[in-house]
């Protein structure tokens, strides 16, 4: 019976036995041969569209692509032989003819998988002239730029919009030589559904999608000796860091990140954590006042992917979202009044530069709301955890040989409860320790709950907390949170927290995250040893509570008065609107 | 659920203007159906019959009203050649591009045809008066190369008939013009 759903076949003559199926790519992977391949990607459904990963199948007469083909039984596979590595060729070939040959001035160069792929097949000479697709680049989005020139129609990006996100604004128009990648009627991506998460970067093979960089106004404040430029990091910036400088994901490089920004020449280096820690605070007071009044559940609104994806598929639910700022956000108006106010600086000679591992940032940082009275943003800039690699590189630091760091106070005190804002549930974890001392009154009542980091990317459960049971929702991946959203559209008492990320495993899997190697993006594995990195911090920290960081409290009794004060809600809260087009859900 | 952020109503009453209570009566009984995604080309034959072509606004109030994503709707829109996706003019011409016109010299009455309208193929003239369009075989070889305007069939055309050809049909449409 066993062998009724086993299948026997020979992959270059070794012979192998896999469940019914399975496909030719998942049986090769099991024997170690690593068939070439670019449309295919393991979280993604199947498009079979790029025809590289071919293989010769005895008796077939044609190449099949071993992606989307199931073995069966007696099946004998030729990955490699003198013809099929000249048709895989052949293939790359005509994709790199119909696209523009700038490489050396290109952003992926070094990690393209297009350039790779050629690289490997042994494409050494270019053999066609001919036509090649034109079309103009799309800046119109402060976060995603699109470049359709760049384009070699593998999907990906398609299939990451609709299948892990539900936002599907990109889609393929026309047809043969005109095909192009874009948002509905090719319209500026400004003005589509798009919600600014760049997870069209991360799965991009090529430079089709990129962020859009804002390096250069960062290296023009540092060289202005009038300013006093100012940097915070995101909690997920120290768990990924690293990966750039050939570190193994999930190794923490917080100390030597510090070093890096202080080298770069930036005059405050400050903590997103402290933000997380002050988010807690507020949200705390926000929920504890919701529980009274309404409206529940309440979800948490640090992603600024989210909040797009609020504003234009959930807008019914904006009540229900925290009107507390981001961490981010917090942080940077913080830092132009309360800081200033502290070093006697003049708030507009003060430049904030934040490192996200996000590019919807970027986007949240021009939103008016996030401005002063005189409409000068809060934050004047937004690096991506590639920009800050490429500019640490750039100036010639080795990161992994630098003497530890350490951030400045006050905005550079956090707990460990701030660490954990990066991964999945993190919010979610430092509310109930902060809930959980707010409601029974003890210190410390308890520090983990690892039954809500939603690693699988959705959960819901109860969390008892004294007297208390906390129904809590926890989603990443918007497809995901579909599923949560869905259910307070239709019964909206029934939760009390929701906590949203829009990015795959949270902020870890950020659109603005390094490059992992071909295939390790959204990988599961590597998003576990980012989330990984964070808890660790986490559990080294002697502070674990938002509640007990003293910077907070100092804030609070020097400046703030008490969480939810007038002050309080004039520069750490904020308020959203439904925008359009509306996004179909 | 309904509250003051949600905006739902408005965008599928502004939806339901554009297209119209035919089309809006098409696309409700497409809800009947188990899928009705399922029937976004047949809602986009329904729009393309009452409106001549597909613009934008159609296309999003499609979406709106089918509850399919708009990239959806205007990527299966802009992939079928059926689909038109600008208006359409006046007077249709149609130019066969099939092997035994092409082999009399329908490539010479495209160029000329360019020429004259200032348009390529696939286009409409600025004034709404034509629109071009290539076609495959019209099975009328023996009178290759030939072309069709609206329902009159031109046969046996020389590049120097184009103009007279055209001049007819503005004519028809303003009798003083000279």
């Amino acid at each position: 019976m066993a062998n009724k759903h086993k299948v026997s076949l020979t992959i270059d003559g070794n012979p192998m036995t896999v469940p019914e199926g399975t496909t030719i790519m998942e049986a090769a992977d099991q024997l170690g041969i690593h068939i070439p391949r670019l449309c295919y990607h393991p979280e993604l459904s199947l498009a079979g569209s790029c025809r590289v990963c071919i293989v010769d199948v005895k008796g077939m007469g044609y190449f099949m692509t071993s992606c989307s083909v199931a073995v069966w039984e007696g099946m004998e596979v030729q990955t490699n032989s003198p013809e099929i590595r000249q048709a895989r060729r052949d293939i790359v070939e005509l994709l790199l003819d119909n696209h523009p040959r700038d490489c050396q001035t290109c952003e992926r160069d070094g990690n393209c998988e297009l350039q790779n792929l050629a690289f490997s097949m042994g494409v050494r000479t270019r053999f066609f002239e001919g036509e090649r697709k034109q079309f103009p680049v799309d800046k119109s989005s402060h976060s995603v730029v699109r470049n359709p020139e760049k384009c070699i129609l593998c999907g990906r990006c398609v299939r990451v919009c609709a299948e892990i996100q539900g936002v599907c604004n990109l889609s393929q128009h026309g047809r043969g030589f005109d095909t192009v990648v874009g948002p509905a009627h090719l319209a500026k991506m400004d003005d589509s559904v798009c919600i600014q998460c760049g997870q069209c970067i991360n799965v991009c093979p090529t430079a089709a999608f990129l962020e859009r960089e804002s390096t250069d106004p960062v290296w023009r404040a540092l060289a202005d000796p009038e300013l006093h430029v100012v940097v915070q990091t995101a909690p997920s910036i120290r768990a990924a860091i690293g990966e750039g400088f050939g570190m193994a994901p999930g190794t923490p490089a917080t100390a030597q990140m510090i070093t890096a920004l202080r080298r770069l020449g930036f005059d405050a280096v400050f903590d997103t954590n402290f933000g997380a820690d002050l988010t807690i605070v507020e949200e705390a007071h926000e929920f504890l006042t919701r529980l009274k009044d309404g409206p529940l559940p309440m979800i948490t609104s640090c992603s600024p992917g989210w909040v797009s994806f609020m504003e234009k598929f959930y807008p019914e639910l904006i009540p229900h979202a925290s009107t507390c700022r981001s961490p981010m956000s917090m942080l940077s108006a913080l830092s132009k009044t309360y800081y200033a106010e502290k070093m006697g600086l003049d708030p507009s000679k003060i430049f904030m530069v934040a490192v996200m591992p996000c590019v919807a940032k970027k986007y949240e940082a021009n939103r008016p709301e996030h401005a002063d009275e005189q409409g000068r943003p809060f934050t004047d800039a937004v690096l991506t955890t590639r920009e800050l690699i490429w500019m640490i590189k750039c100036y010639g630091i080795s990161l992994p040989s630098l003497p530890p760091g350490e951030f400045d106070a006050p905005l550079g005190i956090s707990s460990g409860a701030g660490d954990i804002f990066g991964s999945t549930g993190g919010v979610m974890e430092a509310t109930l320790r902060a809930a959980g001392k707010l409601i029974t009154g003890k210190p410390g009542y308890r520090l983990e709950f690892t039954e809500v980091r939603a690693v699988e990317g959705l959960r819901e459960l109860y969390v008892a907390l004294g007297p208390q049971n906390v129904h809590v929702g926890v989603a990443n991946g918007l497809q995901n949170a579909k599923v949560l959203l869905d259910k307070v559209v239709a019964n909206p008492d029934e939760l009390h927290v929701i906590e949203v990320m829009a990015c795959p495993g949270g902020c870890i899997g950020g659109g603005g995250q390094p490059y992992p190697p071909s295939g390790k993006i959204l990988d599961p594995e590597v998003l576990r040893k980012r989330a990984e990195a964070l808890y660790t911090i986490d559990k080294s920290k002697k502070l674990r509570e938002s509640y007990d960081n003293p910077a907070i409290g100092e804030l609070y009794d020097n400046y703030l008065d008490e969480p939810g004060s007038k002050k309080a809600h004039k520069l750490l809260h904020t308020h959203y609107s439904a925008r359009l087009p509306r996004g179909i859900r | 659920m309904s509250t003051s952020t949600d905006n739902r109503s408005q965008v599928e009453a502004q939806s339901r203007e554009v297209l119209g209570p035919k089309v809006v009566e098409f696309i409700e009984q497409c809800h009947a159906d188990p899928e009705p995604a399922g029937k976004l080309i047949a809602v986009l034959h329904e729009v393309q019959a009452e409106f001549g072509y597909l613009a934008p606004d159609h296309l999003d109030a499609v979406a709106q009203l089918l509850r399919v994503p708009a990239a959806k709707v205007a990527g299966v829109a802009s992939f079928y050649h059926f689909f038109r996706l600008t208006p359409r003019g006046r007077h249709m011409i149609n130019l066969c591009l099939g092997t035994a016109c092409y082999v009399k010299g329908a490539d010479q009455i495209a160029h000329r045809l360019q020429d004259e309208l200032g348009i390529t193929f696939g286009e409409t003239t600025p004034d709404g008066m034509f629109t071009l369009e290539g076609t495959r075989c019209l099975g009328t070889c023996g009178l290759a190369p030939v072309m069709m305007v609206d329902a009159d069939v031109h046969a046996q055309v020389t590049p120097d008939q184009v103009p007279g050809i055209l001049e007819q049909y503005l004519r028809e449409d303003k009798p003083d013009r000279q």
